[in-house]
């Protein structure tokens, strides 16, 4: 049994690699918003308030683009509305945690964190204090985000652009499911997903961020099902 | 105004991220539902990464031969079978790099 302490550490060195992904992403995300021509007070008080990398960007760019505060608003809710698959699948390891915690520790739920911490929680179901685990992911992330998006606001964007940095974000979610390639159904969902989003691409409020994972979640109900 | 529609959408966002946590308990899920969520972590990123490779900054679909494309399938490859996430990252990044500084 691994103390609170083991635990955090462990989630804090398991989501750490992500770093090389998620640092020059903040960077890049504070010093568009200053590019944009926002108050910096304003597009840090996102990366506190709203907390999701690519749906700060997109606020940003609406904005800027003269679309109205709803719309933009829409949008953060439509691209982050995937954490409502990530909630689901960890309910079933948070379920013992009163309910204050469970308000607590939702607000550290991104994307590398769940990843990281549900690959954990699956090889660990027996740990008693699971829970610590994805608070080490998680407020690694936070605390990197915040860093990263302030020094982008500050310095500007001293990451050159011809390096193609962003490039990282792709090859981090690569590196997240690369293992699963091994099982041809989960193989099928990928692809499905994967082909979903590049149709849906258009679609209003960047919407395909949600489509294409229910539309590849649905394959999966009836791959299960052929299975029986 | 845009610290309201700031609010406004951490505040969806929190909602996102809180809902399924605090409000549903696991016996509201069957058996059935739990084996797709099994599937979450494989239908979900992909719509990260497809669009992330294949469309540009303005919306349009990439040339086949775009370096990106070849540096994905090294980072597969590499990810694959190192298990590591920052040979992945590093072996795509270098990669598309080496086509980008280099070859082209």
């Amino acid at each position: 049994m691994l103390s609170k302490k083991q635990l955090f550490t462990r989630g804090m060195l398991d989501v750490s690699p992500h770093m090389l992904s998620v640092i020059p992403f903040g960077i890049i995300c504070g010093a568009i918003g200053i590019e944009l021509g926002f108050n910096p007070y304003l597009v840090y008080g996102m990366s506190i308030i709203i907390f999701g990398g690519a749906s700060q960007i997109v606020f940003l760019q609406l904005i800027s683009g003269g679309a109205s505060s709803l719309i933009a608003a829409t949008s953060v809710g439509v691209i982050n509305s995937r954490h409502l698959l990530y909630g689901a699948v960890l309910s079933e390891y948070l379920e013992k945690l009163s309910f204050i915690k469970k308000l607590l520790i939702s607000y550290l739920v991104v994307d590398q964190g769940f990843a990281e911490s549900n690959k954990f929680f699956k090889k660990n179901k027996t740990e008693q204090y699971l829970h610590y685990h994805l608070i080490g992911t998680g407020s690694t992330l936070w605390i990197c985000w915040q860093i990263s998006t302030l020094a982008g606001i500050i310095l500007g964007s001293f990451v050159p652009e011809e390096l193609g940095l962003k490039f990282a974000i792709p090859l981090t979610f690569i590196a997240i499911i690369v293992q699963d390639l091994k099982k041809i159904d989960h193989v099928i969902v990928m692809l499905v997903c994967g082909i979903s989003s590049l149709l849906f691409f258009d679609a209003p409020f960047k919407s395909y961020i949600i489509i294409s994972p229910i539309v590849a979640l649905i394959v999966a109900a009836l791959i299960l099902r052929l299975k029986e | 105004m845009t610290w309201l529609s700031i609010i406004i959408a951490g505040i969806l966002t929190y909602f996102t991220r809180m809902t399924m946590i605090a409000l549903v308990s696991r016996d509201m899920l069957g058996d059935r539902i739990k084996a797709v969520l099994a599937y979450v972590p494989s239908a979900v990123f992909p719509a990260i990464i497809f669009p992330a490779i294949f469309i540009n900054d303005y919306g349009s679909f990439i040339e086949m031969n775009d370096p990106k494309i070849f540096a994905a399938i090294v980072a597969i490859i590499v990810g694959y079978f190192s298990r590591n996430v920052i040979a992945t990252i590093l072996s795509g990044l270098i990669s598309y790099w080496i086509i980008l500084f280099f070859l082209l």
